[in-house]
């Protein structure tokens, strides 16, 4: 039988990204800010939610979205502060994606929330690919991880509006070239913001805040 | 479903393997060829031609591991992937050449700036399948 060419054109992952475009229209309607939160296991990721839901729970509405393969040890830290939390366990899973992030804004009080985490599964190379509807990509990297990871894994790099050097207190027991690691971020992505932070000290943290306010400022005027 | 308690998005608690982010793109790129096929009202995919670039950390062999494994009961069963890789391409941000990034130096290799927009290697779509 003769073969026949149909010409596709057309995103692999396009269903996920129409998927991703329904939740930020979904989150935009309750005039939240999601940010999905990745980086290697480790990195700081849950650290840098708890110490930020402290800072902001007063004036803010906060959710979380926790992304784990396996176990809700994470959720359970973040239920502790009394903010509301989803738990989703990938079952193998590396990454999230727009349809997981759909079932679980089901389960959110969204009209009394401003600003929404979403914990992605630690890792630098799957979660990259899978829009899930968020406004901004905030990147984590840890002293102890090098920093030559920029060049390792270009597209998290690449696509991050915000890049938080975690774990600075540990910098005089580490060869980290912090001044390198900018460089190498910036020349990837010249609009890119970073902030050197530490989650167990606090010390930066102010910058990351403020990043944060002028971004909830930002999505207010639009609205 | 009470806030704040765990929520398990899929339900079956043992997993025969990792499932790896090639096996979500490879789920998608199924389920894409196959409403395709459908609509052109076909009997066979033959095979599935596919672009991907370097950057995307897509792993083609991985990809077909899971499409033999998923597409067996389906007209798509046998069908053979190509990939066609499109290397990493920048261009500079100031003079605007185009560049292969060397592997620890993404600087212009006329101007030397650093700053630059990916001009090629974030590719992952399908082309064209081939069916009877």
């Amino acid at each position: 039988m003769a073969v026949k060419v149909i010409t596709i054109g057309e995103e692999i992952l396009g269903a996920n990204e129409a998927k991703a475009r329904g939740n930020q229209k979904r989150l935009d309607q309750n005039g939240i800010l999601a940010a999905n939160i990745m980086s290697s296991p480790g990195s700081g990721k849950t650290s840098l939610i708890l110490r930020t839901i402290r800072h902001f729970k007063a004036k803010l509405g906060i959710a979380v979205i926790e992304g784990d393969v396996a176990s809700s040890i994470d959720a359970e830290k973040v239920n502790k502060l009394g903010v509301a939390v989803i738990q989703i366990n990938t079952a193998g899973g590396c990454h999230l994606d727009a349809n997981m992030i759909e079932q679980a804004l089901d389960n959110l009080p969204l009209e009394k929330t401003d600003l929404l985490f979403i914990e992605n599964v630690g890792n630098l190379i799957c979660p990259v690919e899978f829009a899930l509807g968020e406004h901004r990509r905030a990147v984590i990297l840890s002293l102890p991880e090098g920093d030559d990871k920029p060049h390792k894994y270009p597209a998290m790099f690449a696509d991050a509006d915000v890049v938080l050097v975690n774990k600075i207190d540990l910098k005089p027991y580490l060869n980290f070239n912090l001044d390198a690691f900018i460089k190498k971020v910036t020349g990837m992505n010249p609009k890119v913001k970073i902030f050197p932070v530490s989650c167990q000290t606090g010390e930066g943290l102010d910058g990351w805040f403020s990043w944060l306010e002028a971004e909830l400022k930002g999505k207010d005027t639009r609205k | 479903m009470k806030l704040g308690q765990p929520f398990h998005h899929h339900q079956e608690t043992k997993t025969a393997f990792l499932k790896m982010h090639e096996y979500s793109i490879t789920q998608s790129l199924l389920e894409l060829a196959l409403a395709k096929a459908n609509e052109a009202k076909a009997s066979r995919i033959t095979r599935i031609n596919l672009v991907i670039g370097e950057m995307s950390g897509v792993v083609a062999e991985c990809v077909q591991t899971y499409f033999d494994l998923l597409s067996r009961e389906t007209i798509a069963a046998g069908a053979g992937l190509s990939f066609e890789k499109r290397p990493t391409e920048l261009r500079c941000c100031r003079c605007e050449t185009i560049f292969s990034p060397g592997e620890l130096d993404w600087a212009c290799p006329e101007c030397h700036e650093v700053g630059i927009e990916i001009v090629s290697g974030r590719e992952c779509y399908m082309e064209s399948i081939e069916v009877t």
